[in-house]
């Protein structure tokens, strides 16, 4: 009995700068805000856009290095330092930026304090950067509960909207539901495949013969870790949580959950898809075709009734869902590789479409955040013309029209269905959409059809802050650059098919 | 797919179909920014924009080499090379005159239409239109078209939603969903051709041409993909029982909006059934012959009987349309050259014809505030030229002889004849149809005693009669004089022919009269 020696795992601390920044940041944004006072609040957002661009401009030197280097796991083989995991972290970076500088305004509106606000939304980008990078299924799990907390709180933070609490507070029990399957899920795939390690049960099961009959227990984790993970990318019949919390939640927020909470989720989802079950796709892939079909059906219909602008979005966001669920289901079709550069890419230009929106939104909403009906955008158009256009842009492009991003982004996933022959999915997929084109167009009827409201109804005017309008018009910008060139994103997607194994 | 880009302009020392989409693509944002101040420039700027480009679709008139079937003035080049998507335009003797025609439109629409509010917007919307629709009838790349064809609906609905009668948000938004429906199809149907050229072509292709040239489907997945890409244009056509749409949006379109719309927007699905359709997969299309010719009869037939009781003037118009396309996709699937270029000169000739009625018919709601023919009464006799102006088009569309509507229906009639006798035996009757509703809508609104409200019905002036003039002027020239129209269209048409025959073993019959002579009554 000699004193046991503990063996630390060699750190590549280079590769993980990007999660240091963030973290570093975090802290010393707790600290500084524990002990002083009174800080002008736009600052805080200074600061977190810094710590995401500095993160941004680290991870743009990885991905090269990685061009250089290859791809690999660190630490344990528990963190993929890959392609895949650069283009999830750059999307989250600056999604994380432009929210910083949409909430900046929102919270001085609501006369909200403002550094614990950012201090979650870096703490809940830091979990999905986690996730994305993760080749484990403890570290996955870590990193989905950081995100899932810090999503949970930041719901509830508008504190003096019963709405803000009550979404903060649904989110947590049905996601707390959510995180036990996905855990349950693990300990099943453990139990079966005697590892964690994402990659090592890639490996367990394409190499072992399992006996018909006797993989129950396998087969039973998968179907908890899906159920698990589409609780958190939202696709019917999971979707029950979404038009609650995002209708509930701040504004700003609901665009952090739509854009990083989905891109962690959906990059999780892919990684443990493609590294760990591709043998098992005979299995799930079925699944995952429902869930895509149920996603885009539903969402699409379920979006055209509402009559709150948040509400419509919740729905539309989870028909996106079912459009990216498209690619997972192409991964599932041997010897495939246009289903994951379609979803990362889909996920990439979604996450900047939905910023855009919900900011927009946010600016209609007015103060209290209370006016987000449909009537409220009645005359934007003359109003605002400004926004009003960069609304349209991002409407159609959601809608799917051509050059914009939205349509590159259908196209793409559309692609990756018809090349595995799955014409059906694409088809209702397509025709799904036309449904939700009616949703986009009711938005825009609104703002430029539809005559200002008078008398009694006046709202207030709508002021238009610097920092929201630069996301805005940035968002706009990305959205009509990507639809006219998209060459470098679709080269940028399908460099991440290289997954580290 | 090589990554030279080539240019092959001609005579020509520029790619001028690049330039006939840029350049309304780039008025529109000129009139968006123009300043708020001065409503006369922004309209100038318009006004110059589309006359400009007019007048380079008459140069390319001018230089388009007559008697040849290939597509010209080309240029290419890659645009997402990962997908093997490339900037292709060019243009032959099909797409030619829809160029011509579009360039003619606008401009004429820019300046006898009036929005009445807010036409710096309503301008941009046009501009954009335009780029829209000469991109789509120039496009030689199944994705850049189908880009030009989706953002051609953008505009329009904003137009229609925006500058429209009572009803136009619906209308607009029924317009807008039912064509995307059909897009929707064809898109999967663009994606998996080019999937499926991969094998035949060794890469994934869009390209129209290398696909027409190289890719051989199978006889059940070319119905397949032909049945995805027609669905879309049945829709724009449109097609009976896919038209309902139509009326709709007509009536409730401002009339720049109606006349673009009957003008040139229909004829994207006519176009496109030629082109994408018949050229692209001959097997399935003259497989699927029948279902299109009878629905295109039924359209006739339908479109007549319905706008013989319609009392709305506008409505009557857009159900003769109904009945004029109709009459397209019969020559069109009646796989003779005749037939065919029938086709094509009737897209032409119901652009202009149609065109000039919406035209008069709105110039009537300015007027009178009203498109009800019972409230109309006797205008002939206090708007003699007025009313002459709308004789002649009014007769054009009934497709008297002399007239250019008689040019593009004796054809489609004459040369179907042989392959769809009883088809045509039917459809001959949607002819006298015309001639009933048309005249008896004459009849009600010209003629008698005009009653009090009727009695101060302004005469033309001097602004409108100039907007008529080209219109009236085409009318004559081209039912007195096709040839020159004929000669440029038809090597075209049989070049798509002749594919027909060699993929399908099909033989067209001889040609019963010599095209250029038998309809110079």
């Amino acid at each position: 009995m000699g004193a046991q020696t503990m063996t630390y795992p060699s750190i590549d601390w280079l590769a993980i700068t990007p999660i240091i920044i963030l973290l570093g940041g975090m802290m010393i944004n707790l600290v500084i805000a524990a002990l002083t006072r009174a800080w002008p609040r736009a600052w805080y957002a200074i600061g977190t856009v810094e710590l995401a661009v500095a993160a941004l401009i680290v991870e743009m030197f990885l991905w090269h290095d990685i061009n250089k280097d290859g791809a690999r796991i660190i630490i344990n083989n528990a963190i993929s330092i890959d392609h895949f995991t650069m283009f999830c972290w750059i999307g989250i970076a600056g999604a994380l930026a432009l929210v910083s500088l949409s909430t900046a305004e929102y919270l001085r509106r609501e006369s909200l304090e403002g550094p614990e606000v950012y201090a979650l939304y870096i703490c809940a980008a830091l979990g999905a950067m986690i996730m994305t990078a993760s080749n484990d299924m403890i570290v996955l799990f870590l990193g989905l509960e950081t995100l899932s907390i810090a999503l949970y709180v930041l719901a509830s933070s508008h504190r003096r909207r019963a709405e803000s609490q009550e979404s903060g507070l649904k989110y947590f029990i049905l996601g707390g539901f959510a995180s036990a399957f996905f855990l349950y899920g693990i300990a099943l795939i453990y139990g079966s495949t005697g590892t964690t390690n994402i990659s090592g049960i890639g490996n367990v099961l394409s190499t072992e013969v399992f006996i018909k009959g006797d993989d129950a227990m396998l087969l039973a984790g998968i179907a908890l870790l899906i159920v698990g993970l589409a609780f958190k990318v939202a696709v019917v019949p999971f979707h029950f949580w979404t038009p609650d919390v995002y209708q509930g939640a701040p504004t700003p927020v609901t665009s952090f959950m739509a854009s990083v909470g989905k891109f962690a989720a959906f990059a999780a989802l892919l990684r443990v898809v493609a590294t760990a079950l591709p043998s098992r796709a005979e299995d799930w892939r079925p699944v995952i075709w429902v869930l895509a079909i149920l996603s885009v059906v539903v969402g699409s219909v379920l979006a055209v009734v509402q009559t709150d602008v948040k509400r419509m979005l919740a729905y539309s966001s989870i028909s996106h869902a079912g459009f990216m669920m498209i690619g997972i289901e192409s991964i599932g079709h041997s010897g495939d590789v246009d289903g994951l550069p379609a979803t990362l890419m889909y996920l990439m230009i979604y996450s900047v479409l939905v910023i855009g929106t919900f900011t927009v939104v946010s600016l209609v909403t007015r103060t209290g955040d209370n006016g987000s009906d449909i009537g409220s955008f009645r005359g934007l158009g003359k109003e605002r013309p400004a926004l009003a256009l960069a609304m349209t842009v991002f409407l159609l492009a959601q809608a799917g029209m051509p050059l914009t991003s939205g349509f590159i982004a259908k196209f793409g996933v559309i692609k990756a269905a018809a090349t595995n022959h799955s014409y059906a999915i694409a088809i209702i997929a397509m025709v799904a959409s036309v449904i939700a084109a009616l949703l986009y167009l009711r938005i825009m009827i609104s703002m430029w059809l539809s005559d200002e409201e008078s008398g009694d109804d006046k709202r207030e005017a709508i002021k238009v802050p610097f920092t929201a309008g630069f996301v805005v018009a940035g968002s706009a910008f990305f959205t009509l650059l990507v639809g006219v060139w998209p060459g470098w994103l679709i080269d940028a997607s399908q460099a991440a098919l290289q997954l580290a194994k | 797919m090589s990554l030279l880009a080539s240019e092959m302009h001609g005579s020509l020392p520029f790619p001028i179909l690049t330039a006939l989409i840029l350049i309304p693509a780039a008025g529109s944002i000129l009139t968006l920014i123009s300043s708020n101040l001065r409503p006369e420039i922004t309209k100038l700027i318009a006004l110059l924009t589309s006359v400009f480009t007019g007048a380079l679709g008459l140069w390319m008139l001018a230089s388009f080499k007559t008697g040849e079937a290939s597509y010209q003035f080309t240029s290419q080049h890659q645009w997402i090379s990962s997908w093997h998507i490339g900037w292709h335009v060019g243009v032959d003797g099909i797409s030619l005159f829809l160029v011509v025609l579009t360039g003619f439109l606008f401009p004429l629409v820019i300046v006898g239409c009036d929005p009445h509010h807010d036409e710096k917007r309503y301008l941009a919307w046009i501009l954009l239109l335009e780029a829209g629709v000469m991109g789509s009838f120039l496009s030689l790349d199944l994705f850049l078209f189908f880009l030009f064809f989706e953002i051609v609906l953008v505009p329009m609905y904003f137009l229609i939603g925006g500058w429209g009668y009572d009803q136009r948000i619906y209308a607009a938004t029924k317009f807008f969903l039912y064509t995307m429906v059909g897009s929707a199809f064809m898109l999967v149907g663009i994606v998996t051709t080019a999937l499926l050229a991969k094998k035949d072509l060794g890469h994934i292709s869009f390209d129209l041409v290398e696909i027409a040239e190289s890719a051989n489907f199978a006889a059940s997945t070319g119905r397949w993909l032909f049945f995805a890409f027609a669905i879309a244009f049945a829709v724009k056509v449109p097609l009976f029982p896919l038209h309902t749409w139509l009326p709709d949006a007509h009536t409730q379109a401002p009339t720049g909006g109606s006349v673009i719309l009957a003008g040139v927007l229909l004829k994207l699905g006519t176009y496109g059934l030629l082109r994408f359709g018949v050229y692209l997969f001959p097997e399935a299309a003259l497989w699927s012959r029948q279902i299109f010719l009878t629905l295109a009869v039924i359209g006739i037939i339908w479109g007549a009987v319905a706008a013989t009781m319609q009392k709305d003037l506008k409505r009557l118009v857009a159900y003769s349309s109904v009945a004029h396309l109709g009459f397209i996709v019969l020559g069109t699937f009646a796989f003779t050259a005749e037939a065919m270029g029938g086709g094509v000169m009737q897209m032409i000739n119901h652009g202009v014809s149609t065109g000039a009625l919406f035209l008069l018919v709105g110039m009537i709601y300015e007027r009178r505030h009203t498109r009800l023919i019972s409230e109309l009464k006797g205008l002939q006799k206090v708007a003699p030229i007025f009313a002459a102006a709308f004789m002649v088009v009014m007769l054009s569309s009934i497709g008297v002889p002399g007239l250019n509507g008689f040019v593009g229906e004796f054809l489609v009639l004459i040369g179907s004849f042989a392959t769809a006798r009883w088809w045509v035996v039917v459809a001959a009757t949607g002819v006298i149809l015309a001639a009933l509703y048309l005249l008896w809508a004459y009849q009600r609104v010209f003629h008698g005693e005009p009653d009090e409200a009727n009695s101060t019905f302004r005469e033309l002036r001097l602004r409108e009669g100039l907007v008529l003039l080209p219109f009236i002027g085409l009318i004559i020239f081209c039912g007195v004089y096709p040839k020159p129209m004929l000669d440029r269209i038809e090597p075209s048409v049989k070049a798509i022919l002749v594919r027909v025959e060699e993929k399908t073993g099909y033989v067209a019959p001889e040609p019963v009269v010599l095209t250029t002579e038998g309809e110079e009554g």
